[in-house]
């Protein structure tokens, strides 16, 4: 990765904005298109889990995205996409049986997105399978 | 103001103070960070939620601010970096405790709206 040109503290932070802005504005989009909260958070967390998995590990093995292109998509967008809060609140204040099933189904879901994103980028960057990452 | 445009503003910012706290907490060998925003942000959720607020308010600070300032997208990455290297424990430690801590939060702050708006 290259270290010139590095944005500055205040460029980082309108990249973090901006793209926060943009990916709370999605968030509240699935959740106009998807009745239920509890289904509307469970899709933009496995969705973002898996393209910030993406990201992470393209980075880690091949490294094409800028780090601008990490603050605007990955802390920006993405990290602002997702969202912890409703989850938490979703879950304890449905039923109990459902709630629990649906902070198991969260993790699940969320930690196999990763997994998932890093198996494709691998796939992608090192068709034949070394292991270097 | 548009609704979305609310919840984009209120996303900024919180995107913004997850960044800024993120950078004053130690990442490694365990995500602090993450662990912070999730309880703080499932605590302000916690009272927008349980204080009755409603509207534009809600829209700005809960749906958008605690939203993007809670992730659960860096939580799911930074748990298989735990697994995959090595550290069991804290990758345990870490999916108990962001799930426990932000719901022990959303208790407290349930209890104090119920104490304040009755």
């Amino acid at each position: 990765m290259s270290r010139t040109n590095a944005p500055g503290r205040g460029e980082t932070i309108l990249l973090i904005a901006v793209g926060g802005f943009a990916g709370a504005a999605a968030r509240y989009g699935v959740e106009l298109a998807i009745s239920s909260s509890l289904l509307s958070t469970l899709a933009v967390n496995v969705v973002g889990s898996f393209a910030l998995g993406a990201i992470v590990y393209e980075n880690r093995l091949v490294g094409s995205f800028s780090k601008r292109a990490r603050f605007v998509f990955g802390t920006g967008f993405l990290s602002s996409f997702t969202t912890y809060s409703t989850f938490v609140v979703d879950a304890l204040t449905a039923a109990p049986p459902l709630g629990l099933a649906y902070l198991f189904a969260s993790y699940a879901t969320g930690f196999g997105a990763v997994l998932a994103a890093r198996a494709s980028v691998r796939a992608i960057a090192n068709p034949r399978g070394e292991v270097v990452a | 103001m548009e609704p979305v445009v609310l919840v984009g503003l209120g996303g900024a910012v919180g995107a913004v103070l997850r960044y800024l706290l993120g950078e004053s907490l130690p990442a490694d060998p365990f995500p602090w960070g993450t662990l912070a925003v999730n309880v703080v942000g499932s605590f302000a959720l916690g009272l927008v939620v349980f204080g009755g607020v409603g509207g534009d308010a809600a829209l700005l600070v809960g749906t958008g601010a605690c939203g993007a300032f809670t992730t659960f997208s860096s939580f799911s990455v930074a748990g298989v970096r735990l697994w995959e290297s090595g550290e069991r424990r804290l990758a345990a430690v870490h999916a108990v405790g962001n799930f426990g801590l932000s719901a022990a939060a959303v208790g407290v702050a349930w209890g104090a709206a119920t104490l304040l708006v009755g």
